[in-house]
């Protein structure tokens, strides 16, 4: 599969995308630079983490002006996959690809740890490999991924089943404090309507290697992967012995 | 603008002697202009000419099969690793500028010591900091102080560093009331490159273009090379226009643009422009290549108006760099800095005449033979005296120290003591994971990262490092509290299954005029010498930094050594926490050091903590002795027979054993705690409890291993010459430590709750 990943001055988590998808996944990837404006044909575009354009101003505020972004729009509205991670999340909530916005973290400090983040839902192309509430241990490392939207939203992202990851607890409870950054029903990540393109703060490529203590996040590149190669879904037996 | 003229006062107030002044003079042949006379000053400070330092820094063993640029060739020195592949390390203050302005102080530090190493054409995977504060306990003027000191700091060196996508893999955190408004940043950093991708900082072939590229040039940071060589007063605050503003994102669009541009081989020469800017940038580069240097000052981007020759020359804005580019090849530079939208300017060229010539607008304002200028300044050969608290401090007696009585009550306080408490509340704050190499992360003996290496070697290799002092060691004995720091280090770098490789230091001192602080320095090197010497790790580069004085006095002093460490095999990566039910644990090293006369609670953390107490010696280290032992477990874990290995340090043993039981934390809310039950009651007989269980007694390291290799283990520590017991086993919930007739249980909940959360709660209340 053919995977595109958006460098903008100040994105870090390019080099480990690449290195996910190239090298764990042996997909197709390349970078699009966030000049471009012809993108090619990509199956799947990975909106990377860092500090696109500084943020200096507000995560994402800039990043949405660049030229790449209406590509990733038009390509979003064919129905293509796009999935931010991280920055990324917050730049397609600023670029209006993703509902609702990332704030400050409640303790108004970055935070940077594991944590455990339970899928709500496998009827995305991002969760569709996972197990019922399957929990990943999985990196965060932000210091604005406290999302928030108004209770409309919220309700109707429920309505949707939109809400694809929720921070939880070990044993997998929502609880208040299982989330490292105070967001709204311990949201850890989204899709749209459409449910196509998906945003979330954990990171799935520091958990995609035994060696980083960590493969959790694997399910979420096999979803794509899935999705992409048309396997509608999977025998839990099979996916038991997987990841 | 009329210049100055020169008068004794202005030159005493650059810092100069008048004896300086004359040397000056013989290498100008006449007087020099205000310009140059602020040009000499920056680059004869201790900070750039470690004038004050050099005859103890050529002390230090340099050499090694492994050493591919020595220290103090380039910016940083280069280490070979194998297979066509090198790292890149050295660690570097920022001391004065955390004083007085902890956050952009610490961001600039950060922002610095990367700049040192992309340089050298190595792209930087790792960070760790060494750092120092004031005590955060309770409320009072003094605690608040230095709590924010400290949280400016670790803010500052998050915010560099989460922007530029380097991971803060680990370090360490001290308080004591020696460094009260005088805390101490060193940052460390670490590259990775080929060995064909070395870059130099020379200005070779006469004729090519300079570029100057980053952002422009502004009155920040104006002479901070200088302000970091004197001591800080009441008045240092006024100073913070010395202090520079960092702009990391400005750092990673130059950090890239750099080793794009080195990929090619267009670019001959770069330096960066660090401290004392485009001065030092200029005049070491052409004088490294034996070349001369000619720039022009109206050429160079400026960020207000009417910026003096002078300021330009000693400006400090972060972020920029000097290129020299091969003559014919300028668009392609210009090509790649421009995909960056990176600022860039030709200012100048490369000339045969060993001359740094600066013009502002076609008029010479400057000129100064580069090499006399980088390489010339006086070297002192400072006097040194034995210092007279020694007096006071060995006059202590360990039996004035009251027995122990509540050990039960000791071990929950010492680890809520913030030196040896649970640095997370630092840490979280770090991306420690970008760029995916992390795999021991913040919170075991030494961080472990993999390389990623393309094409993939026939064997992954991985690295270990640590940095390491004890300031109370150094203040009590400088040559055993700087040999223990290297030993420490090579014990971490052990413990987590690397082979110790190569070190960088970072010397924090007072005052070298002072005679009793300049015998604290070469002591301390000494130390770090026979240190280096056994571990078979060269220094490969670092940084000096004195005048670290408040009006209260000279800090502890304070010898922080980087180490890096190679891990041959995956499976040779060890943690520090118990892993299973039923492991056996053992005691590699002597419980209690009889040739100790305090035990190893002379400069110890119980001492301090419970009883206020810095004096005596610091435990004592017998090198020989110390490398048996590592080499020993090494052995074993290379033989794939450890489970867990934790050196014992601050907190001594006891705390050492209550850290295998509550340090694994695999997430958020979630640690792993396990329980042991461990019988000293064979070493109790006779010694001081105290001594028993919180003497920091070196050469010790705590093992866990299976019970049915337990007896092997053991065996084969002792016919390598290294004393060893089974003192007990992994298990349940609590954590017994039995010493003859007394016993004590902790349950491990409580420990960890103290150890974990100390430094959030005093950071919150």
């Amino acid at each position: 599969m053919k995977f595109g990943i958006i460098q903008f001055p100040g994105s870090n988590c390019d080099l480990d995308k690449l290195w996910v998808l190239q090298d764990v996944f042996k997909q197709e990837a390349r970078y699009l630079w966030h000049k471009d404006t012809d993108i090619g044909d990509l199956d799947c575009i990975v909106v990377p983490g860092g500090f696109s354009y500084g943020d200096y101003l507000r995560t994402g505020a800039i990043a949405r002006f660049s030229p790449v972004m209406k590509a990733v729009a038009d390509h979003a509205a064919k129905g293509k996959l796009v999935i931010g991670i991280c920055n990324g999340f917050q730049i397609l909530c600023e670029a209006g690809l993703l509902p609702g916005a990332l704030l400050r973290n409640r303790s108004l400090q970055f935070r940077c740890e594991h944590v455990y983040v339970r899928i709500e839902t496998q009827k995305s192309p991002f969760t569709c490999a996972a197990r019922t509430h399957e929990i990943m241990r999985i990196p965060v490392a932000h210091g604005e991924g406290c999302y928030f939207a108004d209770p409309s939203t919220i309700a109707e992202l429920k309505k949707n089943d939109q809400i694809l990851f929720r921070y939880v607890d070990a044993s997998g409870k929502v609880v208040d404090t299982a989330s490292p950054n105070g967001s709204i029903e311990n949201i850890a990540g989204v899709c749209n309507k459409a449910r196509n393109v998906c945003g979330m703060m954990p990171h799935p490529e520091r958990a995609s290697e035994e060696v980083l203590g960590s493969a959790d996040g694997r399910v979420v590149w096999e979803s794509i992967l899935n999705h992409l190669r048309g396997v509608e879904s999977v025998p839990e037996s099979v996916l038991a012995g997987g990841h | 603008m009329i210049e100055p003229n020169i008068t004794p006062e202005l030159i005493a107030d650059h810092g100069i002697t008048p004896e300086e002044f004359e040397r000056i003079k013989g290498i100008l042949g006449r007087e020099p202009n205000f310009t140059e006379l602020g040009i000499f000053s920056v680059m004869w400070s201790e900070h750039c000419s470690y004038k004050n330092s050099k005859p103890v820094l050529r002390t230090f063993p340099t050499k090694g099969p492994q050493i591919l640029v020595g220290a103090g060739e380039e910016n940083a020195g280069v280490t070979d690793i194998g297979d066509g592949w090198a790292i890149s390390f050295k660690i570097e203050s920022h001391n004065h500028p955390s004083a007085v302005e902890p956050f952009q102080g610490a961001a600039t530090g950060v922002g610095g010591i990367l700049r040192d190493i992309f340089t050298m054409g190595a792209r930087p995977i790792l960070c760790m900091n060494s750092l120092r504060f004031g005590p955060i306990d309770g409320n009072d003027e003094a605690a608040r102080r230095n709590k924010r000191l400290f949280a400016g700091v670790v803010g500052g060196i998050a915010h560099y560093g989460n922007c530029v996508g380097v991971p803060t893999v680990g370090g360490e955190v001290y308080f004591d009331e020696s460094y009260e408004g005088n805390p101490l940043l060193n940052a460390m950093c670490l590259g990775l490159l080929r060995h064909e991708q070395i870059a130099r900082g020379a200005a070779k072939g006469v004729g090519n273009p300079v570029f100057y590229v980053g952002p422009a040039t502004g009155r920040d940071g104006l002479a901070g090379a200088a302000f970091a060589s004197r001591e800080l007063t009441e008045e240092s605050h006024e100073d913070r226009p010395a202090v520079q503003v960092g702009d990391p994102f400005m750092e990673k669009l130059v950090l890239e643009a750099v080793l794009e541009l080195l990929q090619t081989d267009a670019v001959v020469g770069i330096q960066d422009m660090g401290a004392a800017g485009l001065t030092c940038s200029t005049c070491e580069t052409a004088s490294r290549a034996g070349t001369g240097i000619e720039i022009d000052l109206a050429k160079v981007p400026q960020r207000e108006p009417g910026m003096t020759p002078y300021e330009i020359m000693l400006s400090e804005s972060q972020e920029r760099m000097l290129v020299i580019v091969q003559k014919g090849r300028e668009a392609e530079v210009q090509r790649i800095l421009d995909k960056w939208d990176l600022p860039w300017a030709e200012i100048g060229f490369v000339t045969d005449t060993g001359l740094m010539r600066v013009k502002n607008h076609g008029q010479v304002v400057a000129e100064i033979p580069a090499a006399k200028l980088a390489n010339d300044a006086p070297v002192y050969y400072r006097e040194s005296k034995e210092p007279s608290y020694f007096a006071k401090t060995r006059a202590w007696k360990l039996s004035d120290l009251p027995s122990l009585t509540d050990p039960q009550k000791v071990l929950p306080e010492l680890l809520a003591s913030p030196t040896v408490a649970s640095k997370n509340w630092v840490y979280r704050q770090y991306d420690h994971m970008v760029q995916t190499r992390t795999v021991v992360c913040p919170g075991s003996d030494a961080a472990v990262v993999r390389l990623k290496l393309a094409p993939p070697p026939a064997k992954d290799r991985y690295l270990a490092i640590t940095t390491d002092c004890n300031g109370a060691y150094c203040y009590l004995d400088p040559y055993t509290g700087g040999a223990i720091a290297v030993a420490e280090a090579a014990r971490n770098i052990v413990c987590s299954g690397g082979r110790p490789l190569a070190v960088t230091d970072n010397l924090n001192f007072g005052n070298p005029m002072k005679p009793e602080i300049f015998f604290q320095v070469r002591e301390a090197a000494r130390g770090i010498t026979a240190g280096c010497n056994t571990f078979g790790t060269p220094v490969t580069g670092g940084n000096v930094s004195f005048y670290n004085e408040s009006p209260a006095g000279a800090i502890d002093p304070t010898p922080v050594i980087g180490m890096v460490g190679l891990i041959d095999d995956i499976a040779h990566i060890t943690t520090q926490w118990f892993k299973n039910h039923g492991d056996a644990i053992i005691l590699a090293g002597n419980a209690v050091d009889a040739a100790d006369p305090y035990l190893g609670l002379g400069g110890s953390e119980y001492a301090k903590r419970l009883h206020h107490i810095k004096a005596g010696l610091p435990p004592h280290l017998d090198l020989a002795t110390e490398k048996k032992l590592q080499d020993a477990v090494l052995a074993l874990i290379r033989d794939g027979k450890i489970k867990s290995a934790h050196d014992c340090s601050e907190g001594g043993l006891a705390v050492a054993l209550a850290e295998c039981c509550i340090s694994r934390h695999p997430a958020r809310n979630t640690p792993a705690l396990i329980g042991a039950r461990v019988d000293l009651s064979a070493f109790a007989n006779g010694t001081r409890l105290d001594a028993l269980l919180f003497g920091e007694a070196q050469s010790r390291i705590v093992l866990s291993v299976a019970q049915e290799s337990a007896d092997a283990v053991v065996a084969q520590l002792q016919a390598a010459g290294v004393p060893a017991a089974v003192i007990g086993a992994v298990g349940g919930d609590a954590l017994e430590i039995r010493t003859g007739a007394s016993a004590c249980k902790w349950s491990v909940n409580e420990l960890y709750d103290a150890w974990w959360y100390s430094i959030t709660r005093k950071m919150e209340s």
